[in-house]
């Protein structure tokens, strides 16, 4: 197992955004957590990424407790790549991913030649490596994305989480973004955890999705199982249509407007 | 010319110094005495002060990740001088009496600033740029208080060390601020990468293995430390740690591992040059370094303020 969740509650204040989620994350799977807004999907992200903690959890990464890890150790095994990131500071593209090679580094974090080839590696493996000298604020979101990807890959984890990355991008730069999630996984073995907001991305790339509503797991499965149009309809509360993506094989969701319901 | 003054070390700063000063007063057989029981000092001093407080902008602006924050601005500097005033009016000495009532001052200012803007996220700007400068309009009534209750001898002292003057020292007071600033210098040096990772975000600086509450108390604590040691020697000299970070960031980028020595060398030599330009202006006298430091930094905080709000 990469991750397991058991029993997990966590509150904000009195209000409880997750309550009792316990489910695990298979090594190696493309793993995408999807729900409506407020349904906890961001706090349950980030509590695996250890961000937040809870009490009553019990966190377990790689089949050891995620007390066991240091706080080096943890950030050489999971990768964070959060929804919005402030470019108030112009560090270049190169300098950002390096960033992830700090777990490595010592105490002074002064990088050595492997790190750079490291981070040129990743540049190349995200496709970005002609903005390397470029600074992050002149990339369009699409580009920026891309870089903090990089930046996750240099840090050689085995598990990548990311919050709603695909939020916002265009079509082209969110099928460039999912197709890089999955070669990631199919080519280094990496676990992907994904928030998304987007159903149809999720059941097109999702080996495991999990169904997030008012804190509670309302379904956990491959797209098919998850996806099915009365689970939808009741978590959703709207009118969809769920037919097979044209593509096959997978379902696809359409929000049904109103001007077609008599 | 200042370009030369920042890029080379303090030393290049003292030369334009002695420089300055032969001009002045050549052939006079007092020449080494002043250089070196007066000048020398304030030079040293004036480093000191320069590198403590562009540093300490220099570690705001990362921790609160926003460029425009600096000691003086957010009311640091000032919550050490009503510190520093109380301690001088109690009679208490300049070294532990007036600096510790300087950092006491210092450190409740902070926590002012911080209660007040953890409300928010940190990463309105404008919020925390606005409780900053009402905590400072209201240290400064403490001050103005604190002088008008002050008749005797000590006001003129007081007033003139307020505005920021570097000429009331010796050697041995510089040595005592040189023995506390250093190892301040090399602590902030020592988390200079996670200075990096913070400015991308306290979720992303943590995932990257960035124990973050202790960096950033540790970080604040040794800041204000600093600040309120240089307050209680040479009262409140605004916008270093404003306007050296920026010109520093211009010409190195934002790396800190470059940004911190670049900024203890680069704020010294601008407060050497602030300095010299404070004693060579006026024709008679001289006037405080913080009457020139404001000159320079205000101006340039309003064009930054427009360019962010973009």
């Amino acid at each position: 197992m990469a991750i397991h969740v058991k029993n997990l509650n966590y509150y904000y204040g009195d209000f409880p955004a997750l309550k009792n989620v316990t489910f695990s994350v298979a090594t190696g799977n493309f793993f995408i957590i999807i729900g409506p807004n407020g349904s906890g999907k961001t706090t349950l992200l980030k509590v695996m990424a250890g961000i937040l903690k809870s009490q009553t959890d019990q966190l377990e990464i790689l089949n050891r407790s995620v007390d066991h890890y240091s706080r080096k150790a943890l950030a050489r095994t999971i990768a964070f790549v959060p929804q919005m990131i402030p470019v108030d500071f112009p560090f270049s593209v190169t300098e950002i991913v390096l960033m992830g090679r700090s777990p490595y580094l010592g105490i002074l974090g002064l990088e050595q030649e492997k790190d750079l080839e490291i981070a040129k590696q990743a540049l190349t493996f995200t496709g970005v490596e002609h903005l390397a000298h470029r600074k992050l604020d002149q990339l369009s979101g699409g580009e920026q994305q891309r870089v903090f990807v990089a930046k996750a890959i240099c840090q050689e984890p085995e598990i990548i989480l990311l919050d709603e990355p695909t939020a916002s991008l265009d079509l082209a730069h969110q099928v460039r973004l999912m197709d890089l999630m999955e070669k990631l996984k199919n080519e280094r073995g990496i676990t992907v955890v994904m928030v998304s907001h987007d159903v149809n991305l999720a059941a097109m790339y999702g080996d495991q999705l999990l169904l997030l509503n008012k804190g509670e797991i309302i379904r956990l499965g491959n797209p098919k199982e998850v996806l099915t149009f009365q689970t939808l309809e009741e978590v959703y509360g709207c009118t969809l249509l769920v037919d097979e993506s044209p593509l096959g094989n997978s379902p696809r969701v359409t929000p049904v407007p109103r001007k077609y319901m008599t | 010319m200042f370009l030369g003054i920042s890029m080379g070390s303090t030393t290049s700063g003292i030369k334009v110094v002695f420089q300055s000063l032969l001009k002045a007063k050549e052939s006079n057989p007092m020449l080494d005495t002043i250089i070196w029981q007066i000048r020398f000092p304030r030079v040293l001093l004036a480093a000191l002060v320069g590198a403590a407080l562009s540093l300490g902008g220099l570690v705001f602006q990362a921790l609160l990740r926003n460029p425009l924050a600096e000691p003086y601005i957010l009311g640091i500097s000032g919550g050490s001088a009503i510190g520093a005033i109380i301690g001088i009016l109690m009679g208490f000495s300049r070294f532990p009496g007036v600096s510790l009532m300087a950092f006491g001052g210092s450190i409740a200012i902070l926590l002012l600033i911080l209660v007040m803007s953890s409300g928010q996220t940190i990463l309105k700007k404008d919020a925390l740029l606005l409780s900053g400068v009402m905590v400072n309009a209201f240290c400064a009534a403490v001050i103005m208080f604190l002088v008008s209750m002050t008749q005797d001898s000590r006001l003129h002292n007081i007033i003139f060390w307020l505005m920021g003057d570097l000429s009331m020292v010796d050697m041995g007071h510089a040595g005592i601020l040189a023995a506390i600033l250093c190892p301040c210098f090399i602590l902030i040096f020592w988390f200079s990468n996670s200075m990096n990772l913070l400015l991308m975000g306290k979720e992303m600086a943590q995932t990257l293995g960035v124990n973050i509450k202790a960096v950033t108390v540790i970080l604040l604590v040794t800041t204000s430390f600093m600040v309120s040691a240089t307050v209680s020697y040479c009262g409140l000299v605004g916008f270093v740690g404003l306007v050296v970070p920026h010109l520093l960031r211009l010409v190195f980028g934002p790396d800190h591992r470059v940004l911190v020595p670049a900024c203890v060398l680069g704020g010294g030599a601008y407060l050497v040059f602030c300095d010299v330009l404070a004693r060579v202006l006026p024709k008679q006298g001289e006037m405080p370094a913080g009457v020139i430091t404001a000159m320079i930094g205000a101006p340039l905080f309003i064009f930054l303020l427009k360019k962010t709000r973009r």
